[in-house]
């Protein structure tokens, strides 16, 4: 494996050379760019677009759950397929649950975070023109967008959206009879979930090619930024898990239209005995859990990389523990591929199975607090400039902390026997996945807003922004706790059927308030982006955060190729930032040690 | 109309934020750059102080006012194993939770920017990074090791005198099946379903005549129950809150889980003060449309009041198979006693002509 970086010359055969223009057509600037930092936008935005519509499924299903005896003509007239009698119909609910969940993590989480800034970030930090493949690159956002149509179709069918849940178990998802959303709805969710790990997988032999091959001359693997090595490690979790989710997507599809039996076995359905023999249910859970749980892993791991640079950069000190953070990020990557069956501790599979999982699962844990006493230790003594991305780093921060706590108890199994498939569940994954790897966006968006458009974002709708979503999210899924400690289900279209559900009417309507507004608040994030894109205040230096990494050393205008004239060469590691007590507190990556320091290196004693 | 106006009051609200944020960003620009900096991170950092010991008294008050609502009573043997397995767990998180958010809220406002301050220099230190893994990893396998005993003692074998009973899922209902008197059920085979015979019983099998089917699930105090699950159509979940039990019902993969309940219903309707309250059956896997309406009411009784429950139950085949067994035979008798009759009369009459 190349540890030296491959000369300048070598690279420019991928990509266009710097500094020399040619002629643009609109579709090839916008539309079918190959250039990684237009991709990147295209995969921003498609993700933003995405959020949206998951998000309002999301206020719709929460209005019936605080609201189940009220009518609501007015939704009604702008949902009527999905109404009925001024209420969501039952199929509907589910419909929507499902689709919340399938567009939350992969469409907005998975392709609109690590598509987003690993198209951005990666060449930029390691000093390349563009990626390995910059027409893989272009395939692999043009995947992602008929993928999303495909799976926006099945938002308009007359039959319903897939509706068994984002984890489509089958025989649920198998049979249309046992459900409407599984007939043409779970046959478009199947090929277009197919379409996009396609996507993701021709994005991520991208990421892995351009670290392993393009770093710039002196960018040794140890001088990359943290946020490199989390897109890095994300790439090759996806690489090995995404080909799982396809297999269970294509026997389901076989199941489903060749009559095959692979999940299928003694089924009683609408007044038929029908023929499938010898399938397991629970394959389809391995099949699909072995996915599902690195899943959570790739969501999670950009975020954590741009919060560990974006701390360090606001601090004006470097990462704590810069080594401990990447074998972190490692032990989670390794240890994400042996905890899967913990979302199966019910499943009925064998009990002793279920001891192990709990072993590997709690294990986890601690590159996880690692990483938080890290994060900690970095802000600590540091100079702490508040900008929009800083506080939204701060927030992430705190709600890996609270999110990632309950981990530690649904990982044990016997209190997963209290709280499995409750509310419980609901509020541990959105406070560590749903809210603080959206935070982590939110920070990653408003840092390289400028590099990205050479402007800033409007610093007061920001922290607007921040705040309202900080406080209302935790309102939102704190609650849920209490629900699930005591026993109310996910996935419930009404508690009153049961007397010991019914008694939390209060929360629901605390929860579905703060869930209206926090939806709204987001339009505040969404009108500062894109006016900000034409009329927000001009960057006038390159280095505006006065950060070490190479983004900052390309020039105001962007251009293909990144840099004009020659590539930046590295001499130092990424987080010098008040190494001195006096001079600047900050050294970027590209300026030479000096005696003294290489004399420092030396002597010193970690 | 009333959505128009209220589009229209929406609108008008981000117009006047937006123009606000405006107006600040133009009068930020005047400032130098460090000295606004200065400046926003002293006043961010203090509502973000702020929304900390809010979001603290948001989380303590709420924990306080739903205390009783939370860690409802557990009603059988091993619940109550889980539920000191959560207080041990709480306290370590709930440490970890508030140390490790308090010192985030408290150093943003400590070490908030000040435009002649320096950070320090700090970029690791083996020592700490060795502390604070490896006592994580303590934790972890002491909270691990507790979890796992408890965790083989629930999945152990049923007591060889537990009563069994057998409940099936299907949308959006439960089969109840109780073995009656011999205290076995009758065996299943999928290839007898129709709609008739839903669960595929073989009722030729000396040792269905006796199972029952109830619309309750009735079960004695302080007696080892064993549950066997499963499921007609897609995958359910038999789910009792209180006894803190629940176990997938999978088409075509038998499950289990055995309990001893241990407060009678009459005993937990003194505890939670409400005379109005029965324990109850819920689903617990997406199953379709009717998931949340699987209702089934469970009643913990004492030994003598479930024998005389037991005793007042009619067999499912005495009730509707053997019936129809008995009728086509007394029918037919019938119909060759009117033939003859007929034949009788017929003959009767030809000779009178």
């Amino acid at each position: 494996m190349a540890t030296t970086a491959i000369h300048e010359h070598g690279a420019s055969h991928t990509a266009h050379a710097g500094g020399h223009h040619h002629e643009e057509t609109f579709f090839s600037k916008y539309v079918f760019s190959m250039d990684h930092k237009m991709i990147a936008k295209q995969f921003l935005i498609t993700g933003m677009a995405w959020a949206i519509i998951g998000g309002l499924f999301s206020v719709l299903f929460r209005v019936q759950l605080a609201w189940p005896d009220e009518t609501f003509p007015l939704l009604e007239t702008l949902f009527s397929n999905w109404f009925d009698g001024g209420k969501l119909t039952t199929e509907s609910y589910y419909a929507l649950v499902t689709m919340h969940g399938t567009i939350m993590v992969f469409f907005v989480l998975t392709a609109g975070l690590s598509g987003t800034f690993a198209n951005l970030l990666i060449p930029y930090q390691i000093g390349s023109r563009d990626m390995a493949s910059p027409l893989m690159n272009a395939l692999s956002f043009w995947l992602f967008i008929l993928s999303s149509l495909i799976m926006l179709a099945s938002v308009f069918l007359p039959t319903g959206m897939a509706s068994g849940g984002w984890t489509i178990y089958p025989p649920l998802s198998a049979l249309p009879q046992a459900s409407a959303g599984s007939g043409m709805g779970m046959t478009l969710w199947l090929i277009s979930m197919a379409l996009f790990i396609a996507s993701q997988l021709l994005g991520g032999v991208n990421y892995i090619s351009t670290v392993l091959n393009l770093r710039t001359k002196g960018m040794t693997l140890f001088r990359m930024p943290l946020t490199v090595w989390a897109l890095f490690f994300t790439a090759v979790i996806g690489l090995l898990s995404f080909p799982v989710l396809l297999s269970a997507a294509v026997l389901l599809i076989f199941d489903r239209h060749l009559h095959t039996s692979f999940f299928l076995s003694d089924i009683y359905v609408g007044g038929q005995a029908l023929d499938y023999s010898g399938g397991s249910a629970l394959l389809f859970q391995h099949l699909f859990w072995f996915l599902g749980h690195p899943e959570v892993y790739i969501v999670i791991l950009p975020a954590m990389g741009m919060v560990s640079e974006i701390l360090a950069v606001n601090s004006r000190k470097p990462i704590f523990g810069y080594k401990a953070m990447i074998f972190s990020i490692l032990g989670i990557a390794v240890l994400g591929f042996l905890v899967w069956a913990h979302h199966m501790f019910m499943s009925g599979m064998n009990p002793f199975l279920g001891s192990v999982f709990i072993l590997f699962t709690l294990l986890i844990a601690v590159p996880s607090a690692v990483k938080v006493f890290n994060w900690l230790t970095t802000i600590w003594r540091g100079n702490i400039r508040i900008t929009p991305a800083t506080i939204f780093a701060l927030g992430f921060v705190s709600l890996f902390i609270s999110g990632g706590v309950t981990g530690i108890w649904l990982g044990n199994a016997t209190i997963d026997i209290q709280v499995h498939d409750t509310y419980f569940v609901v509020a541990h994954f959105h406070i560590i996945m749903g809210i603080a790897a959206f935070f982590g966006m939110f920070a990653g968006v408003y840092h390289w807003f400028p590099k990205m458009y050479g402007r800033f974002m409007n610093e007061t709708l920001a922290y607007l922004h921040f705040f309202i979503t900080f406080i209302g999210s935790y309102l939102i899924f704190w609650p849920m706790h209490y629900l699930g400690l005591s026993g109310v289900p996910r996935r419930y279209y009404s508690f009153n059927e049961f007397k010991a559900f019914a008694e939390y009417g209060d929360m629901n309507i605390l929860i579905t308030v703060s869930a209206v507004v926090v939806f709204f608040a987001q339009f505040i994030f969404l009108i500062n982006f894109f006016w900000s894109m034409k009329k927000g205040r001009v960057v006038t230096v390159q280095n505006p955060w006065k950060a070490n990494t190479l983004e900052w050393t390309t020039p105001l205008e962007r251009i293909h190729g990144n840099w004009p004239g020659e590539l930046p060469v590295v001499h130092r590691w990424a987080y010098d930032y008040s190494k001195f007590e006096d001079g600047p507190d900050f050294i970027p990556q590209t300026v030479p040690m000096t005696e003294q320091e290489i004399q420092m290196e030396k002597n010193a004693k970690h | 109309m009333q959505l128009l106006l209220i589009t229209l009051a929406i609108v008008l609200v981000f117009v006047v934020i937006v123009q606000v944020a405006k107006a600040v960003e133009l009068i930020s620009v005047i400032k130098e750059e460090d000295e606004y900096r200065q400046d926003i991170s002293k006043s961010m950092s203090f509502w973000f102080a702020l929304t900390g010991l809010f979001l603290f008294a948001f989380i303590a008050g709420t924990a306080y006012t739903e205390y009783d609502k939370f860690l409802p009573t557990p009603a059988s043997e091993h619940g109550v194993w889980i539920e000191n397995l959560i207080i041990v767990t709480l306290v370590f998180t709930g440490v970890v939770f508030l140390i490790t958010n308090f010192l985030l809220f408290f150093f943003v406002w400590k070490y908030r920017y000040r435009k002649n301050g320096r950070a320090f220099y700090f970029p690791d230190n083996n020592k700490l990074e060795l502390a604070w893994t490896v006592i994580p990893a303590i934790v972890l396998t002491v909270l691990v090791a507790m979890g796992i005993d408890k965790w083989f003692k629930i999945f152990s074998e049923a007591p060889s005198d537990a009563i069994v009973l057998e409940a099936t899922a299907k949308q959006f209902s439960w089969y109840l099946r109780y073995p009656g008197a011999d205290n076995e059920l009758g065996p299943r085979d999928f290839t007898l379903v129709n709609s008739e015979n839903e669960l595929g019983v073989n009722w030729n099998h000396e040792s269905s005549k006796d199972d029952f089917l109830s619309d309750e699930l009735v079960i004695p105090v302080n007696k080892p129950v064993l549950v066997k699950i499963g499921a007609l159509d897609v995958i359910h979940n038999f789910y009792l809150p209180e006894f803190r039990l629940m176990m997938d019902a999978v088409p075509g993969l038998p499950t289990k889980f055995w309990f001893r309940p241990t407060i009678t219903t009459a005993k937990m309707r003194e505890i939670k003060n409400d005379p109005e309250f029965d324990y109850e059956l819920a689903c617990n896997q997406l199953c379709g449309s009717g998931h949340w309406n699987m209702k089934r009411t469970v009643r913990v009784v004492t030994e003598e009041e479930y024998k005389v429950w037991l005793s007042e139950q009619k067999s499912y085949y005495e009730q509707n198979i053997k019936a129809k067994e008995e009728a086509p035979a007394v029918a037919a008798t019938a119909q060759d006693t009117a033939a003859a009759q007929v034949a009788a009369a017929d003959s009767a009459i030809a000779k009178a002509e």
